[in-house]
């Protein structure tokens, strides 16, 4: 297979515009001539469903919840980058485009991601023209602030609900494209396959989650923006109907997996309080920005605040260790997401962890109220600073927060190209669900900055480009393809449902969860992994021998909803386990401890690993195909990344 | 701790639907409700019963999704937090609680404790938006806003279209809901070229799917999740009133 990146020719700063004016274009009268699907809601979906629809094509929009502006994008809380300068603190469009690279350990490509910079200054634009009201100074100009990793304060943000408000102005956007008709909404309903026809994406097939029924959708290609899979780990801070189902489903049909072992542990989550755990919940990172991270400096001491003899504040200035700014004094509490979870690992598993299971770390105020004032910590962090309390029953504002490490993102996905295609003519990824643009850790304030850069600003030009060759004419649903996966997707739902074994299906997604966070989580070993991937096997078996779905498919039916999404985690969580295993060299999220520096930090292998791992599926039970893209640097040094 | 839950089930939208009593031991006071139920869930489901179904994804408070009336009121007895927020030491050992669907006209229940609420949806299509289309933008700072007024439009915007305040209000009215809409793109610039249009269109379309009348007793408010302030209604009906008297109707 020829993994063609189809980076346009040209220097790094004229490839985008380049390309845009030589894409082919698709005539305005005849846009509505072409369907496209667009399956997921997030900022990805949203945007493109919206912008697709404003420039002409006919767009049918899918999302799992009961309305598409409960995408697991509402989430976000911290902020969205872009490379405005407004604080002129020497930003740039090429140090945005540095930064990335730098901080995805130089595992991304050059040409995706300075497009990615290039456009960020456009969408803030964009938000505010649709009237998302971000922060603003007194001067009534925009407000913002640095986020971890970066050194200039280039994050745009809405208080600590920032998705929220860009996913409120993509949903208004894409409303009025539902109600001028050029939208189709379906709502509660999931994409089960991917549908193709000589080749070419051409359609998927969908179950309705209410009554059960399954449809077939044609269209002339398919933009899938179906999120993230970190859910995989069972606990993560992802939504709880966050999955991998659309871009397994399109695996299995031909689509390559890329960079599947890269996830990305968030430092400041709130600590698992025990096993009826659903969902762990974000901090967001801009904490960060004025609290400052800290563990006891002895074991002994640790062991008496785990025992409630003594308080976090009444400990001195040297009973307290400072690690980040210790060991890092440049970043200090900023350093990458990465650097700050490892750390906290190693400071718990040294014995120092702060809350009864030892697994916690503080994030302390304390310091940032006595020099800026309770008010103005409150303005910039009260609702995160409620949430905190609402969930732990602590006051952060008048001792520190504890938090540890959690599942937050998935920097792999979806294979594509520049024009963000999949190998497979006619499908297409978007936002968190592809690999493109973080390598192999993502910046804060970067994931929201890409859905809504790749929906508003990169696939309205991309997919025309490709449809400009197609035929009007439409794959009738009765073509034997669909029929063919309508099959499928209902031979599997009544293999599920026949089963009637005697474990639920959460059983089953815990034990996985487990497996996965303990080997292929903060940090990983060669033998961990062969032994996480003959446990995974085993689950895999005994969940198709034993797992219990009642009811019947033509209901709501959430048993099965679950069963499904659970059955896909169970074969990806074996791909990342095989990619994990066969990248020997430690980059960004993935950390192999055989791959450190003596100073425990991760040591890359460009020599050997400087590429982009594509999975190809080859069947049931066997192993896939690795390809390899290349990715070649022009414009930045590979340097081993140091925070120090 | 100990529970007694006395939950509405109801298989589909045809179904008469009725209350079924469980008992449920063994929670403890740091699990949200929802962890709450999915512990029952389990329960039931190792007794091949089929789990009680509900609406919900983030479990932060930010979707909007979960929607439980827990002894009589939407998100249940604590202010300022969704289902999803509460956790059971909010609860006293062995108490009964009562859990329900939303229940209002232009809420159908699907199942159980989950609601259709695409009629909110439907009231944005109507006009919850400012017609732009993506690209050919001015700057962003070019439309500098006093940080006042973008602080007050952003408390309007900050509802999460739960529905909690159709659930607590006698006449299941959404003026709580459609008036942060309309609010938070009045007060905005970028919000004048439409606004009247907007408060037309959005009201016509409330009324339109059988949401009931307000008679301003404060239930909405006083139950949001997000303290969506009343004063928004007082706006909307201003801007629905200026809105007529302009277009002459
Ligand atoms: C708690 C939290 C805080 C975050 N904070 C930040 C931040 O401050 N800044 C930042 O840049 N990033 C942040 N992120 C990351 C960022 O929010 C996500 O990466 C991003 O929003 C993903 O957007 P998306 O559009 O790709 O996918 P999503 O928003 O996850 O949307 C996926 C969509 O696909 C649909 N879908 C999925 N599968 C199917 C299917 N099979 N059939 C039909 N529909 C389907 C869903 O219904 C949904 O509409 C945060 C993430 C979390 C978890
Ligand atoms: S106004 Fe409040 S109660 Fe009503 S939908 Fe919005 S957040 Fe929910
Ligand atoms: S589940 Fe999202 S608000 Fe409760």
């Amino acid at each position: 297979m020829n993994l063609e990146s189809k980076i346009p020719e040209g220097p790094l700063s004229e490839k985008w515009t380049n390309h845009k004016f030589n894409v082919k274009l698709v005539n305005p009268a005849n846009k509505r001539k072409y369907d496209i699907i667009v399956v997921g809601t997030g900022l990805a979906g949203a945007s493109a469903a919206a912008s697709l629809a404003e420039l002409g094509y006919n767009v049918k929009s899918f999302c799992f919840q009961d309305s598409p502006r409960r995408a697991h994008s509402i989430a976000a809380q911290g902020g969205i980058n872009a490379a405005k300068n407004y604080q002129n603190d020497g930003d740039s469009v090429f140090r945005l485009f540095y930064d990335t690279i730098k901080g995805g350990d130089y595992r991304s490509r050059e040409a995706n991601v300075y497009r990615l910079a290039q456009v960020s200054v456009n969408i803030i634009d964009q938000c505010v023209a649709q009237g998302v009201p971000f922060a603003r100074e007194y001067g009534g100009l925009l407000a913002n602030r640095s986020f971890g990793g970066a050194q200039v304060s280039r994050t745009f943000y809405a208080r600590g609900q920032t998705g929220q408000q860009l996913l409120l102005g993509a949903y208004s956007a894409l409303s009025r494209q539902i109600a001028n008709g050029k939208v189709e909404l379906f709502p509660r309903t999931e994409m089960l396959d991917l549908v193709m026809v000589d080749g070419k994406a051409k359609g998927i097939v969908a179950r309705n989650l209410v009554t059960g029924k399954i449809e077939s959708h044609s269209a002339h290609a398919v933009v899938l923006a179906t999120g993230g899979y970190g859910n995989v780990f069972y606990l993560s801070t992802n939504a709880m109907g966050s999955n991998v189902t659309a871009a397994w489903r399109a695996h299995k049909k031909g689509a390559l997996m890329a960079n599947p072992c890269y996830t990305q542990i968030h430092p400041t989550c709130i600590p698992v309080s025990g096993d009826h755990q659903s969902k762990l919940t974000l901090m967001s990172e801009s904490l960060r920005n004025d609290g400052r991270v800290w563990v006891p400096a002895t074991k002994e001491l640790a062991e008496k605040i785990r025992k409630k003899e003594i308080h976090p504040n009444d400990l001195s200035e040297d009973e307290r260790d400072y690690y980040l700014e210790r060991k890092y004094p440049a970043f200090g509490n900023l350093v990458p997401r990465d650097v700050a979870s490892r750390n906290a690992k190693y400071v718990c598993d040294e014995g120092r962890g702060v809350n009864e299971t030892g697994k916690a770390v503080y994030l302390d105020f304390r310091d940032a109220i006595k020099r800026d004032g309770e008010d103005t910590i409150a303005s910039k962090y009260g609702n995160l600073f409620d949430m905190y309390k609402q969930i732990t029953g602590e006051n952060p504002y008048a001792q520190p927060m504890k938090i540890y490490p959690a599942v937050h993102y998935t920097m792999g996905g979806l294979w594509v190209d520049y024009n963000l295609k999949t190998n497979i003519d006619g499908l297409y990824a978007t936002g968190e669900s592809n690999f493109s643009d973080h390598g192999a850790n993502r910046l804060g304030a970067s994931a929201l900055m890409q859905g809504l850069a790749d929906g508003y600003f990169v696939i309205p030009y991309t997919i025309g480009n490709y449809l400009a060759g197609e035929k009007y004419e439409k794959v009738d649903t009765d073509h034997e393809a669909f029929k063919a996966a309508e099959k499928e997707v209902k031979d599997n739902i009544d293999k599920l449902l026949s089963i009637k074994g005697s474990k639920s299906v959460d059983h089953y997604h815990k034990e996985l969860g487990k497996i996965m966070w303990d080997y292929c989580g903060m940090s990983r070993t060669g033998e961990g992994l062969k032994k996480a991937k003959e446990l995974i096997k085993d689950l895999k078996v005994d969940f198709w021998k034993n797992v219990k779905v009642l009811g019947s498919n033509e209901e709501f039916n959430s048993s099965l909803e679950k069963a499904s999404r659970v059955s896909d985690f169970l074969e990806l969580g074996e791909l990342m386990v095989d990619d994990a295993l066969h990248r020997e060299e430690s980059c960004g999220g993935h950390f192999r401890e055989e791959h450190q520096t003596p100073e425990g930090e991760a040591k890359r292998n460009d020599e050997d690993f400087a590429y982009v791992a594509a999975w190809e599926y080859t069947g049931p039970e066997k192993p896939e195909t690795l390809h390899k893209e290349q990715l070649i640097f022009e414009n930045v040094k590979l340097t081993q990344r140091s925070y120090k | 701790m100990k529970f007694k839950l006395k939950i509405w089930r109801q298989k589909n939208n045809q179904d008469k639907g009725g209350f079924k009593t469980y008992d449920l031991d063994g929670v403890s006071s740091d699990m949200s409700f929802l962890e709450m139920i999915d512990v029952l869930n389990e329960q039931l489901i190792d007794k091949d019963e089929d789990p009680v179904h509900f609406d919900h994804d983030c479990r932060e408070g930010i979707c909007g999704m979960c929607s439980m009336y827990i002894n009589g009121e939407p998100h249940g007895p604590l202010r300022g937090v969704t289902t999803c927020q509460l956790h059971m030491r909010s609860f006293s050992d062995g108490e009964t609680i009562t859990i329900e669907p939303w229940r209002a006209k232009a809420f159908p229940v699907i199942k159980d404790l989950a609601v259709d609420r695409s009629a909110f949806d439907r009231v944005i299509q109507a006009g919850g938006y400012i017609s732009v289309n993506t690209g050919g933008t001015p700057d962003a700072n070019e439309i500098p806003i006093p940080k006042t007024v973008a602080d007050e439009a952003f408390d309007s915007a900050t509802c999460i279209g739960c529905g909690a305040c159709v659930a607590a209000c006698k006449n299941a009215s959404a003026m709580l809901f459609v008036s942060a809409k309309i609010s938070q793109l009045s007060m905005l610039p970028q919000g004048q070229v439409e606004r009247d249009e907007r408060a037309e269109k959005m009201v016509a379309q409330m009324d339109a799917e059988g949401f009931g009348a307000c008679t301003n007793t404060g239930a909405c408010s006083a139950e949001c999740p997000k303290g969506i302030d009343l004063s928004n209604i007082a706006r909307m009906n201003r801007e629905y009133l200026g809105a007529k008297l302009s277009s002459g109707k």
